[in-house]
């Protein structure tokens, strides 16, 4: 093969790859405009408006800042067909498109000082000094949220339109309906973080009672054992009344867990058998703060509180490329999947579950609902409890607060 | 050479990579011990580890060849390759294992916080992993070639269809056993032979090689040339006579003595020369069309360009290191940043103590075995040495042991270059994720090398490796260095970075791997790209960083605390790490 030949060929398939990557981008953006029966241009313009707003839409859920209110303005003021528009909080210009930020930015404010006390929209003429200027009139429009007037939405014009200010005005009142869903996520958020606050501050106060009686039944018997089950114990719930971050290492939550099943094990005794099979390689992954113990509570639970006989218990991580995957298998009563299924979506008031319940919540939360829980169970069956961690997901770091 | 112990030897090195990656997890990992989770990976075990990962078929059969074709000028590739680590110990490994980063493309996106430098660094991998497969695919070719004479395509499949199989089947995944193991077997597989072969030089008198002077046959020898060559005979007093069965200079000659004058020759493929003992080696020098075999040091022009290549090596070799895929994936097994730079500095010293061994197999090899120089197939020294000084069956298991070794070598390498390739495609590149989408990724992560490897030239695999280290170095080392220690960075800076630099040096390396560089001073400026890419991607990054403040993403102070500060400091004072008994 002559260099020639494979350089042609490597042209030709670089050319090759990126006209078919070009055709891909065209199709998926235009949709096909060109030549396929789309409707007549008002149905079309229809579409390019809803396109347009849905554009917009997502950098406004995340609330009004500088950085969403930059980005949601390059899509509003095509959908306005203004010489330029202005988003404003109510303190500062957020974010400026089209021309004349520099003579007109600073004046802004004071335009929109009465509108941010009274909530009145208003349209008057700018003045500008500049006779090629094109912003001779401008819109003033309220930005409302749940707390009044968060902000204004300054359209300007080049004369004084009806139209203008019709849907300036319109537009205003789009993006407050946004901005208010955003505030309904934020707060979605915090009864999470509250709910999360919640769960770590519940460890079973059974498992208080029946750990101390436990350790209390080897004091005289076996002291020694009962100092170690003390200091466990010790340990144990100084990790789980933790107030500091909402991730922990896994190494971390596999130790917890362990000292968890200590104490299980000196109520027990033979009857609770334990195997672990950790994959040293997934012990620095990061996850969701307590999410394995109420897993292996449950799993304690199914196997020997609602059966007589022994009962194992198989925990067990393992590496899978970008991925940890954990395990916690019980050879228990387990349970119908319907039931299940009934806890994990909500509908029914969970009597065991809460755990299950509360850990799926936070893992999609965390990573997404591809990540969340996957439960493998039948009545006599026992029950498989799988976690997929991702290594690494973007806002996931230990002690970190979240990602908000 | 014997075949059998050969083929015995590699199948069982396929085997007990295979095995161990599938069993290994079993073995390694049932325990009931309790405090299990205090039993992380120490930092010699990962050491081995990320050793065994990246001593490639470059380090193992490449340097020797080269050092072997163009003496000991050649000795910066294993200097390079180890210094690499001292550049990514002192700059890079505690703070990148500090950000959480199990991938580059998952640093660009903790750091930057844009998806687009992701999807773009993640591209970046995908084309510096496929550049380093692709000599690994050539280099178990030749191996096989050499070695049972099969055809050049057969061992690239081999390696190919393993390592896919093997990583889709998840028996590969980065088990940090099984690479350490690897290493140890690279080490063991190299040491034992040299050692006998050492003492087999000095029973013979401890010759000295000679670098300078054309090389001087020892013993008569047979030589069949595969492609058509351009060689010279350099002798410096007397003509060269030796046995031509073939074409030569466009004369057909049927095995009869022929007397040829210095100078250049031309030598058509699939013809045998019959050289006398004492001869001197003609040296291949390359030519207009064919991919030259020697467009390393002393392609360039004169004095001026083997300097220019020589730092061309140095800044590729020291900056490449830290943006490999398959390295960088290692040191998120580090429980923290100081067991990070802890395992950092054991790499420098196993490897160090590896590279110590192919340059002895090359000074050997310019002794006793010069006329694979002429060949184009020098990187083959290491494994026909044993046969060639000791002969009988210890040469023959010796030499057997030695391609075990070299398959480990493709095996580890590749199957780690392929995991980090195909988890970036299944991740960035293709739509979907999870499990099945990973094994689907597999197949493109290692097909296109293998296509390339059918339709790129023969390059020496040494320097094949050489080129996708200065891609690596012109685009992560940018976006690594800048995005640990400069406030600054912006994701328009960072992307136009890793496109300027990265790009350049991949359309360099690309032009330079199909042939179509011109010969002289351009050949060798694109050939060594690093010299003026790694610049070029500083300086875009730092420049467009500069022209958009505004983009500096707004957790960068939080996240540049996170790498620098231990991660003591973030969680001490809550207790979870305390020894037990130690009151808060």
């Amino acid at each position: 093969m002559s260099g020639t030949a494979a350089a042609a060929l490597a042209a030709a398939g670089v050319v090759l790859l990126s006209a078919g990557f070009a055709l891909g981008r065209r199709t998926a953006r235009r949709g096909g405009d060109d030549g396929r029966d789309l409707g007549t241009p008002v149905e079309r313009a229809t579409f390019q408006t809803l396109h347009t707003a849905s554009l917009a839409a997502p950098p406004l859920r995340a609330g009004l800042t500088g950085e969403t209110a930059r980005r949601a303005v390059r899509r509003l003021r095509p959908l306005l067909g203004t010489e330029a528009l202005c988003l404003t909080d109510r303190t500062a210009v957020l974010a400026w498109d089209g021309p004349g930020a520099g003579h007109h930015g600073d004046g802004v404010m004071e335009r929109v000082a009465g509108l941010l006390e009274t909530g009145r929209g208003q349209s008057l003429r700018t003045g500008c000094a500049d006779p090629d200027c094109p912003l001779r009139w401008a819109v003033l429009a309220p930005l409302t949220g749940e707390d009044g007037v968060v902000g204004a939405l300054v359209a300007y014009g080049s004369r004084e339109s009806a139209v203008l200010a019709r849907a300036a005005t319109e537009l205003a009142r789009w993006v407050s309906v946004q901005l208010e869903l955003a505030e309904l996520d934020r707060s979605r958020t915090r009864a999470v973080e509250a709910e999360i606050r919640a769960l770590r501050a519940q460890i079973s106060p059974h498992f208080i009672f029946n750990s101390l009686a436990a350790i209390a039944s080897f004091v005289r018997t076996d002291p020694e054992r009962a100092r170690e089950l003390l200091l466990e114990f010790a340990d144990f719930t100084r990790y789980s009344f933790r107030r500091h971050g909402d991730f922990t290492r896994l190494a971390d939550e596999l130790r917890s867990v362990e000292q968890y099943l200590a104490l299980a094990g000196a109520r027990f005794g033979d009857r609770l058998r334990v195997t672990l099979r950790i994959a040293p390689e997934v012990l620095p992954v990061t996850l969701p703060f307590l999410c394995l113990q109420p897993l292996v509570e449950n799993a304690v639970k199914h196997g020997l509180e609602d059966s007589r006989t022994a009962c194992r218990i198989t925990i067990a991580a393992r590496d899978a490329g970008a991925e940890a995957v954990v395990t916690v298998e019980d050879d228990g009563v387990g349970m119908d999947p319907a039931a299940l299924r009934a806890i994990l979506a909500g509908e029914r008031p969970p009597s065991a579950g809460i755990g299950l319940t509360n850990v799926d919540e936070r893992l999609r939360r965390a990573y997404g609902d591809a990540c969340g829980l996957v439960a493998e169970t039948a009545v006599g069956a026992g029950m498989k409890v799988t976690l997929r961690i991702p290594k690494y997901h973007p806002g996931v770091h230990p002690g970190g607060a979240g990602q908000d | 050479m014997n075949q059998a112990y050969t083929v015995a030897a590699v199948t069982a090195v396929v085997l007990a990579t295979v095995l161990v990656g599938a069993l290994g997890l079993r073995v390694s990992r049932t325990t009931s011990d309790f405090y299990v989770a205090s039993r992380t990976v120490g930092p010699r075990l990962n050491a081995a580890a990320i050793g065994g990962e990246y001593l490639s078929a470059a380090s193992y059969l490449g340097i020797a060849g080269l050092v072997l074709l163009q003496g000991p000028e050649l000795l910066w590739y294993p200097v390079g390759y180890t210094a690499g680590y001292l550049v990514l110990l002192v700059l890079v490994a505690a703070p990148l294992r500090r950000s959480g980063a199990y991938t580059l493309p998952d640093f660009a996106e903790a750091r930057l916080e844009s998806v687009r430098a992701r999807r773009l660094a993640g591209l970046l991998v995908a084309g510096v992993g496929w550049l380093y497969l692709l000599p690994q695919l050539q280099g178990a070719g030749l191996t096989l070639g050499i070695l049972t004479s099969a055809p050049e395509w057969l061992g690239g499949l081999v390696v190919a269809v393993v390592v896919t199989g093997a990583v889709a089947a998840g028996g590969m995944r980065s088990i940090t056993f099984v690479q350490a193991f690897q290493y140890w077997l690279k080490l063991t597989a190299l040491l034992v032979p040299a050692l006998f072969l050492l003492a087999a030089w000095a029973g013979d008198g401890a010759p000295r090689a000679r670098f300078d002077a054309p090389a001087v046959l020892r013993a008569a020898a047979e030589v069949t040339v595969r492609d058509t060559v351009r060689a010279e005979v350099a002798a410096p007093d007397a003509p060269l006579t030796l046995t031509v069965t073939g074409t030569v200079d466009g004369i057909a000659y049927p095995g009869v003595p022929v007397t040829l004058d210095r100078g250049v020759h031309l030598i058509e493929a699939g013809t045998t020369l019959r050289l006398p003992a004492g001869a001197p080696v003609p040296e291949r020098v390359p030519d207009g069309t064919a991919p030259p075999a020697r467009h390393g040091l002393p392609g360039g022009p004169g004095d001026a360009g083997r300097l220019y290549a020589v730092y061309g090596l140095i800044l590729a070799t020291f900056l490449g290191t830290m943006g490999l895929p398959h390295v960088t994936v290692r040191f998120y097994t580090s429980p923290d940043g100081r067991a990070a730079r802890r395992t950092t500095l054991a790499v420098l010293g196993l490897v160090g103590a590896f590279y110590l061994l192919p340059p002895v197999y090359g000074a050997l090899g310019r002794i006793y075995a010069p006329e694979l120089a002429l060949t184009g197939t020098a990187d083959a020294a290491v494994l026909v040495l044993p046969g060639r000084m000791l002969g009988g069956t210890a040469g023959e298991l010796l030499g057997a042991l030695l391609a075990g070794g070299a398959f480990a070598a493709f095996l580890s390498t590749a199957s780690g270059l392929t995991m980090s390739v195909a988890g970036v495609l299944s991740r960035d590149v293709l739509p979907g994720r999870g499990v099945r989408h990973f094994r689907r990724a597999t197949l493109p992560a290692m097909a296109v090398p293998l296509g390339l490897a059918a339709v790129a030239g023969r390059v020496p695999v040494a320097d094949a490796v050489g080129l996708a280290f200065a891609v690596s170095a012109s685009s992560f080392c940018p976006l690594l260095v800048l995005g640990i220690w400069w406030r600054r960075l912006t994701p328009p800076g960072a992307m136009a970075g890793l496109v300027t630099g990265g790009g350049a040096a991949l359309a360099a390396v690309l032009v330079t791997r199909v042939g179509l560089a011109p010969d002289g001073w351009p050949h060798t400026l694109l050939a060594w790209p690093a010299v003026w890419s790694v610049p070029l991607g500083f300086l875009t990054m730092v420049a467009v960083s500069l022209a958009t403040p505004a983009r500096i993403p707004p957790g960068t102070p939080a996240t540049l605390a996170r790498l620098h500060l231990p991660e003591e400091l973030l969680t001490r004072a809550y207790g979870s790490a305390a020894p037990p008994g130690a009151g808060r």
